[in-house]
């Protein structure tokens, strides 16, 4: 092989192995994501049963209801909408009602959120930004938190 | 006072580090030797001064001095002392000045322990190192100062994060960063090469050590990460593709390609410009997962504050290094002296093959992890790209460098033998396949457990395949154990070190398919005796109490773990009270069988008594570390390469003539 063949080669070689990841990139990228939808969006939008989502949102006062034992239901809402979530597992330790959350699952028939995954805050100052972002856009977020901030930055000197 | 000596050590090194960002490049392109002498002893001060400042944070968190913002925000005086000292990193500011410290680190021991390069390449590199220097030393003191007081100061301290007070923190950000930061300096290297012009096979084995030492604590850093979330998260997971991981898998993904490739240009003086080029690559990709990590750009226990002018002096600093790098690059790269072609069934070629997988593999992680943050900022929709993203595009681009790799580590230099080497391992293609067959067997045919026992051959083929260069060899089974043994204790590191690294991988592999394939868990509410059965174990749950700890209260739970009637564990997993937050924390217990686990994690207890439990068993889910653990002893084990030691390439005839004098061999200072 001449030096010309070969760098023709490895440069084929290069572009099947780029175009073959760039293709299963795209095919990931349209099959494999997950949307993130608040309440309204779900009760606005049909969401095809059984399509993994996102739901984010606070956990509504007096819906958690643990009476069934590893199986926990409760609600989430945008304070527009609530939508009824089940999920078998344990909680996040930081999950209480009346905090932002995420759960990550799919609708069933009966239009239950049935959730594999729930996430809370790291810490006590943290909330999920998606969720955050949604509640304000929505004219929902109280601004506690701020408010508590600016308490403190006024020691800061 | 200490702490204004702190602060005015942290201007100090600034200061320091914009003389040696121009004096020493001045010097090195202008040949004045008493500009590049400058260098070595500028470096050392800057290390010297931003130690004081280190010092002086530490004694803070040490002395609970709340007069400063930062141990009052994360600090407390009922801490452990552990915690008072890996507190210090444990939040935004402290974390930057610990990055900024292994910075400057890295800076002092080039000018200590690289006496024997050409003044003006060490010149030039520790010029480019100031370069970074200065940047993140001007973050600090600017938009990220750990030295803010507060007036009056506060009796108390907010607490450090629970999450954050595990051994973990005291382990895992340091090693990760030396990984990280460490390859600042390959960087550095790499700009002073296009700066001066001059790139031979001489840089590359000069440069070799520094990546070998990134690359082993940034290995140690990711596995010793995926640890701690594992047992402290309580989900049973080892990896979720967060962002926050992928920031610092990219790197590590083109640091090894770094770490492959500057082999070739070592012995074969080729593919030259590539591997100037992964190097500036792989320093970028570190900036950008500082970026993502540090910026608040990203939800996670990594982004401690969300500060929005903080993210943007990042990504500044980010632009300029990777924009001018590029830059430089674009320039001054023609005019190196490309190197040679080689044939492509050879040791190089197949390190090509390998380079090209692993940064297209770190190209997919890369369109991942940023296409969210990119979608969202153009068309408002919030997505998530997860595991199954992930394992649609990663895992497929990995398979032809598992099976690629025992072909490369056989295959000779220049002009390699490809179906003799092909008959060579044909004893680790029967292992694999008797592995595949007999775990379809096993499992019955359906498309799970298919998929499983491909994984499954590929990680014997991949284990076997490298250990075969060991039994080849020392002719294990032809000449004798005794003499075999004889062979083997005369092995040059670098046979170790290839071996180790690449079984590594494939037992890490292993490790990962098995604990996929056959895991298992039960969720289930509990009451003070009651049993369940799962995986051949019985479980009794026994009792629960509290008792307190240093900072916190706790309940744990009591649970007796039996196995054909025998207790082969006692776990007490327990619900933690943080006393200065109030906040709650699970803690799980984990016991070792071989290399599986059994893991529990608790949660809320109901009206009645009850529990809910969660039981994970994980088969062989140690192997994941394991295989992470041997790859860095074969990281080590290459540094103790006494080629790497020597200053001056030393042609083979010359090699053979020192070969017989070891001992005697001393380094040869070059030019």
């Amino acid at each position: 092989m001449t030096r010309k063949q070969k760098r023709l080669g490895l440069i084929g070689l290069a572009g099947l192995v780029l175009g073959s990841a760039v293709g299963l990139v795209l095919y990931g990228l349209s099959s494999s994501v997950t949307y993130f939808q608040s309440p309204s969006d779900i009760a606005e939008q049909q969401v095809e049963v059984g399509q993994r989502i996102r739901l984010g949102g606070l956990v509504e006062d007096d819906s958690l209801d643990k009476s069934r034992g590893s199986v926990i239901l409760f609600r989430v809402t945008d304070q527009a909408e609530a939508i009824p979530v089940s999920y078998k597992g344990i909680l996040p330790d930081l999950f209480r009602e009346g905090q932002g959350i995420i759960a990550e699952g799919h609708m069933n028939e009966k239009g239950v959120f049935i959730a594999d995954t729930v996430l809370a805050k790291h810490d006590e100052s943290y909330m999920p930004k998606e969720v955050y972002e949604t509640l304000k856009e929505d004219g929902h977020w109280m601004e506690e938190d701020q408010a508590a901030s600016a308490e403190q930055s006024i020691k800061v000197n | 006072m200490i702490i204004e000596l702190g602060h005015y050590a942290l201007i100090l090194a600034l200061v320091v580090a914009a003389v040696q960002s121009v004096f020493p490049v001045w010097g090195a392109v202008n040949s004045d030797h008493r500009l590049m002498g400058m260098a070595p002893g500028l470096a050392v001060l800057m290390f010297l001064l931003t130690c004081v400042a280190f010092a002086a944070l530490t004694w803070a968190y040490l002395n609970s001095d709340f007069s400063l913002l930062n141990t009052y925000q994360n600090s407390h005086s009922d801490k452990p002392l552990v915690y008072k000292i890996s507190g210090v990193w444990g939040n935004h500011e402290g974390s930057i000045l610990l990055w900024v410290l292994i910075l400057v680190l890295f800076g002092a021991l080039v000018a200590v322990f690289s006496r024997n390069i050409p003044q003006r390449l060490r010149a030039a590199t520790l010029g480019a190192q100031g370069w970074v220097s200065f940047a993140f030393l001007l973050f600090v003191i600017v938009a990220s100062n750990p030295f803010t007081r507060i007036s009056p100061a506060p009796l108390q301290g907010s607490g450090l994060n629970p999450m954050l007070q595990d051994v973990g923190l005291a382990i895992h950000p340091p090693i990760l960063y030396i990984g990280y930061v460490g390859f600042s300096i390959v960087f550095a290297f790499a700009a002073a090469a296009l700066i001066l012009g001059k790139l031979d096979a001489a840089w590359a084995r000069w440069v070799r050590p520094w990546i070998l030492v990134s690359w082993i604590f940034l290995t140690l850093g990711i596995a010793m990460g995926s640890y701690w979330a594992y047992y402290e998260l309580g989900w049973g997971g080892w990896w979720f593709w967060d962002p926050v991981e992928n920031a610092s898998f990219m790197p590590w993904l083109t640091g090894t390609a770094l770490l492959h490739s500057a082999i070739v240009m070592e012995r074969r003086d080729a593919l030259k410009v590539w591997t100037v080029f992964l190097a500036l690559l792989t320093f970028s990709l570190s900036l950008l997962g500082t970026f993502l990590v540090r910026s608040g750009v990203l939800t996670s226990v990594h982004a401690f504050a969300v500060d929005p002018a903080r993210g943007l002096f990042i990504l500044a600093i980010l632009l300029i290094f990777v924009g001018g790098s590029l830059t430089l690059f674009a320039w001054r790269a023609p005019l190196l002296r490309q190197g040679g072609l080689f044939a492509p069934i050879s040791r190089e070629g197949s390190l090509v093959l390998n380079n090209l997988f692993l940064t297209t593999a770190c190209a997919a992680v890369f369109v991942g992890t940023l296409y969210p943050l990119v979608l969202e900022a153009f068309s408002g929709d919030k997505i998530s790209v997860g595991a199954p993203f992930f394992n649609l595009t990663f895992g497929p681009i990995m398979v032809p460098v598992l099976i690629l790799m025992p072909f490369g580590q056989l295959l000779a230099w220049k002009r390699g033998d490809a179906w003799g080497v092909a008959q060579r391992l044909t004893s680790a293609f029967v292992i694999a396949m008797l592995a595949t067959v007999g775990l379809i067997w096993f499992m019955g045919v359906s498309t799970t457990s298919i998929m499983t026992a491909l994984g499954f051959g590929l990680a014997f083929w991949a284990i076997f395949g490298s250990l075969w260069e060991i039994i080849e060899r020392s002719q294990l089974f032809k000449i004798g154990f005794g003499r075999s043994m004889a062979r083997i204790k005369g092995f040059a590191p670098t046979v170790w070190s290839t071996v180790l690294g690449h079984a590594g991988l494939g037992i890490t592999v292993l490790g990962i398919v098995t604990t996929m394939a056959f895991e298992s868990e039960r969720v289930e509410v509990m009451r003070p005796g009651d049993t369940l059965e799962q995986n051949g174990y019985n479980v009794t749950y026994e009792k629960s109490w509290t008792q307190n700890g240093p900072n916190y209260q706790e309940m744990v739970s009591q649970y007796t773990l039996r196995k054909g009637g025998n207790v082969v564990g006692i776990m007490e997993p327990s619900k933690r009270a943080y006393n200065a937050s109030g906040m709650p924390m699970s803690e799980t217990s984990i016991a070792t069988f071989g290399f599986s686990q059994v893991y529990f994690a608790t949660g809320d207890s109901d009206e009645n008594g009850g529990i809910v439990t969660r039981i994970y068993f994980k088969p062989l889910i140690t192997l994941i570390w394991i295989g992470t653990l041997l790859m860095s002893l074969g990281g080590c084990i290459a540094l103790f390469d006494r080629r790497l030691r020597v200053g001056a390439p030393v042609s083979a005839r010359k090699r053979k003539g020192v070969a017989g004098s070891v001992a005697t061999a001393t380094p040869t200072p070059a030019e």
